[in-house]
């Protein structure tokens, strides 16, 4: 159970405290509600250069990193499809300094064209260090295009090419930060050896003062539901084949998502999920396999990926794939098998419970799904889900005609 | 009004509080340490080996044995034992290192009951059943493949080698070493290795009187087998070459590893070297990433570091540049050390430094598991919690002119591995 206050400034900010005594440390959370679906196809990557750019310097402070690691603090931050998500962990004497250099680069950025050079640079050898110089780097430019025909899910964080970071201008970044930066798109979560009041007295002093700014207003056209099996063959400077089979699901807050979170772990979690054991140890077709749900807020994806045996067909291993997948539809699943992945579940929150810094991001997190508290009702929502949902939303998305397959094939 | 421009007071760290561990000697020679703190009903129980010493003849059986201890024992398979730790939403892993290999468990306390015999079948009956070692050998020669299409990683290994020489520091294992493990050479290893007198038991978490006497009456009947473990290493040898490059025509960006042998946490110098390498290339605003970085755009990350080890140490500074600017990215990695070494840190940055470092070690201490990990880096080291002490004095006290005395003694570009893996 993580307790917590909650309170919102008058322009708007929302902010969460969670007072957690047994640490000197506290963390200083922000989140704000944006991510790449909201940027532009022809500007593709921007939320993530922008992130970059929150260090270059505030309109009164020309540097961020130096004061804060000057009194002990670190930072980071990081940029999804949905949100943009920055953190520091500073000692909790110090918090003051935290709130000076949060509220100041929420006030306004210094926009410096040296800070947008260097900082397109950076991002273009991210681009490259883990997209295009890496076997396999450039799965998610594939796959997401396959997937998404309208919905901006169809590029990912980094975005879709060079270029489009390449071109980037100071004005496009002035007016991304007055469209998505302001007080009013923005939670805040502060935890640790704090008190509430002390966080109230502050964020009435460091952010109150901030212009609520301009609402922005999401919307984005949604993607349709997929009638059609997708299908694409790329021969790449890759070791070995690899394939991934990516289904539509529903959004993170339709209720299915808890049932399909289950799927995945009963498919790939740990060395008695179904896939390890059926495909990488009793045949043995592969030599790895997984599969994960993104949780994106709107409609998401269900992804199988796995590495089949040199000496392994494709047919052979896509065959092998859907036979677990149909198992799923045709069968339901037992009950200790379902215990199992409860209990795997909810040990995991208990676990979660331990890191401060991973509970100021999850209450951020359900708070801008809905509400903080949801978080402490996780555990049972999974623990409600029954055998025949799970029967159910697998038979709704193990279809063929709502899969896309990329097949990597190895260059021999 | 409010003046922006201010920063607000602040106050330097003064203490840290390191938790100090229970211990006891169990009669079997298995040495416990337990941390007991927290709220949640969770327990890490970490069984800690010493690894047998590097036998250039069969490389891999420090790791494999390690790796394949869940694979089955003669009272279950694999997938029972699988099937055993899932069901009660536990977590059991084997951790392979290059001085000790461990097994860990994540349980919550509730749950010790059925999970505990698991691993101590584990520990005392692996048998490393012959499909599961086919199995094991596949995988593993899959995904070298695809480990040896990442230019970081060969330089990584490339660099290891040289620095470390034929040890098990400086092992690059290829596909022929993993075709010739053998089962039999695996359960002698075994043996050898995975006995009580061998093993350092730390128990972290809501470890009360109830539960320590379950963990240690776990391992109570556990016996020694009749041949001690040898775990003495062989000297390192570190090669003689220093220019290492591998041409990839096609790399986009190149992959750069450089650094020389360097004293390990035992020495009294270890304490200063971390400043200094901080200053280098330890933290977000290190000079290294402030020059190649957030000045020159070379790069998405460089940094450096020290690698500790029980029979030796590295100094290491590793990034991915653009493969156009890889000779400019080196000259600047030049630049940087040589700067150290003629010129004085202003006070202004050494202070930046020695508060960031006390806050990063204040900040490392999360919860009970990072107090035990606190302790084992000094434990298995050879020495004690007090090592902090010293370290945050060092921190405090050390001067610029010191700084630059030990820059002087310990790092030479010219003495550098250069390892490239990309273009240059």
């Amino acid at each position: 159970m993580v307790k917590f206050d909650r309170f919102t400034l008058s322009n708007g900010l929302r902010v969460i405290v969670h007072e957690d005594h047994t640490t000197p440390m506290a963390v200083v959370n922000i989140l704000y509600d944006v991510g790449a679906r909201d940027e532009s196809a022809d500007q593709t990557g921007f939320a993530h250069l922008f992130e970059h750019l929150m260090f270059g310097g505030s309109v009164n402070i020309p540097v961020y990193d130096e004061p804060l690691q000057r009194v002990g603090g670190e930072n980071n931050a990081f940029t999804s499809n949905d949100i943009t998500n920055y953190y520091v962990t500073l000692p909790a004497v110090n918090l003051e300094t935290a709130f000076w250099l949060e509220s100041d680069r929420m006030l306004s950025l210094a926009f410096s064209e040296k800070s947008l050079e260097v900082q397109r640079n950076v991002v273009m050898e991210e681009f490259k260090q883990r997209y295009l110089n890496q076997p396999y780097g450039d799965v998610w430019l594939r796959l997401r295009p396959m997937v998404y025909k309208t919905h901006p899910y169809q590029w990912a964080t980094i975005g879709k090419n060079l270029e489009h970071i390449e071109h980037a201008k100071i004005e496009d970044v002035k007016a991304f930060f007055k469209k998505h930066y302001n007080p009013q798109n923005a939670i805040m979560v502060v935890g640790g050896d704090v008190t509430s009041e002390q966080v109230k007295q502050l964020s009435e002093k460091w952010f109150a003062p901030i212009p609520a700014g301009e609402k922005y207003v999401r919307n984005l056209p949604q993607e349709p539901d997929q009638y059609e099996e997708r299908r694409e063959v790329v021969t790449a400077k890759v070791p070995l084949n690899d394939v991934y089979i990516a289904f539509q699901v529903p959004a993170r807050t339709n209720g299915d998502y808890y049932a399909l979170d289950l799927v995945s772990d009963i498919l790939s979690r740990g060395q008695s999920s179904r896939l390890y054991r059926a495909l990488v140890k009793e045949q043995p077709l592969f030599s790895e396999i997984h599969a994960y749900l993104t949780g994106s807020f709107d409609k998401g994806m269900l992804v199988v990926e796995g590495k089949p045996l040199e000496n392994v067909s494709i047919d052979k291993a896509e065959a092998a794939i859907w036979q677990e997948l149909n198992k799923m539809c045709d069968t339901l699943i037992p009950d200790n098998e379902l215990t199992k992945v409860k209990n795997k579940t909810e040990s995991t929150m208990v676990f979660a419970e331990m890191a401060l810094l991973d509970k100021a991001m999850n209450l951020a997190y359900y708070e801008l799904l809905g509400d903080a508290d949801q978080f402490n009702h996780e555990t049972d929502k999974y623990l409600a889900v029954t055998a025949e949902q799970i029967q159910k939303a697998c038979k709704s998305i193990f279809r063929k005609d709502n899969s896309s397959t990329l097949i990597y094939l190895a260059e021999k | 009004m409010l003046n922006r421009t201010i920063a607000p007071e602040s106050q330097a760290v003064n203490h840290i509080n390191l938790i100090e561990p229970g211990h006891t000697a169990l009669p079997n020679g298995c040495q416990v340490y337990w941390f007991n703190s927290g709220d949640q009903d969770l327990v890490r129980v970490e069984w800690i080996f010493n690894n047998l010493r590097f036998d250039t003849q069969k490389p891999l059986l420090n790791m494999a044995v390690n790796t394949m201890l869940t694979e089955g024992t003669a009272n279950l398979t694999a997938a029972q034992i699988a099937d055993s730790i899932d069901y009660y939403g536990a977590f059991l892993q084997a951790e392979y290192g290059y001085d000790q290999s461990q097994l860990t468990l994540y349980s919550l306390n509730r749950h010790l009951e059925h999970t505990l015999p698991v691993v101590v079948d584990v520990l005392t009956n692996s048998q490393f059943p012959q499909n599961e070692l086919d199995t094991f050998v596949r995988n593993q020669q899959q995904k070298l493949q695809v480990s040896l299409q990442k230019n970081d990683i060969l330089a990584r290994r490339a660099f290891n080698k040289a620095v470390y020489g034929n040890t098990i520091y400086g092992l690059s294992a290829n596909a022929v070493d993993y075709q010739q493990l053998q089962r039999a050479n695996m359960l002698a290893h075994f043996k050898q290795m995975y006995q009580p007198a061998n093993c350092t038991l730390v128990i972290s978490g809501k470890v009360d009187e109830a539960t320590l006497q379950q963990v240690t009456g776990a391992c109570a009947n556990w016996q020694n087998s009749a041949d001690p473990a040898d775990t003495t290493q062989p000297t390192i040898t570190p090669v003689a070459e220093r220019f290492f490059y591998t041409e990839k025509p096609e790399a986009l960006q190149s992959a750069i590893r450089m650094g020389l042998p360097m004293v390990n946490r035992s020495h009294p110098d270890f304490p200063a070297l971390q400043v200094l390498n901080t200053v280098l290339g330890g933290y977000f605003g290190s000079r290294l990433m402030a020059n190649i970085r957030e000045d020159k755009g070379y790069t998405y990350g460089i940094g450096s570091g020290i690698s500790s080890l029980k029979h030796g140490a590295a100094f290491f500074i590793a990034t991915e540049v653009g493969a156009d600017v890889c000779r400019n990215a080196v000259e600047e990695i030049e630049k940087e050390i040589n700067l150290l070494k003629n010129e004085l840190i202003s006070e202004e940055e050494l202070s930046l430094v020695k508060n960031y470092m006390q806050g990063s070690l204040l900040g490392s201490l999360e919860n009970v598991f990072s107090h035990a990990d606190k302790f084992k880096n000094v434990y298995f080291s050879g020495l004690g919690l007090d090592y902090y002490d010293r370290y945050t004095e060092v921190i405090k006290s050390i001067t610029a002119e010191e700084l630059q005395t030990l820059a002087n003694k310990y790092l030479n570009f010219d003495e550098f591995h250069k390892v490239i893996v990309g273009k240059y």
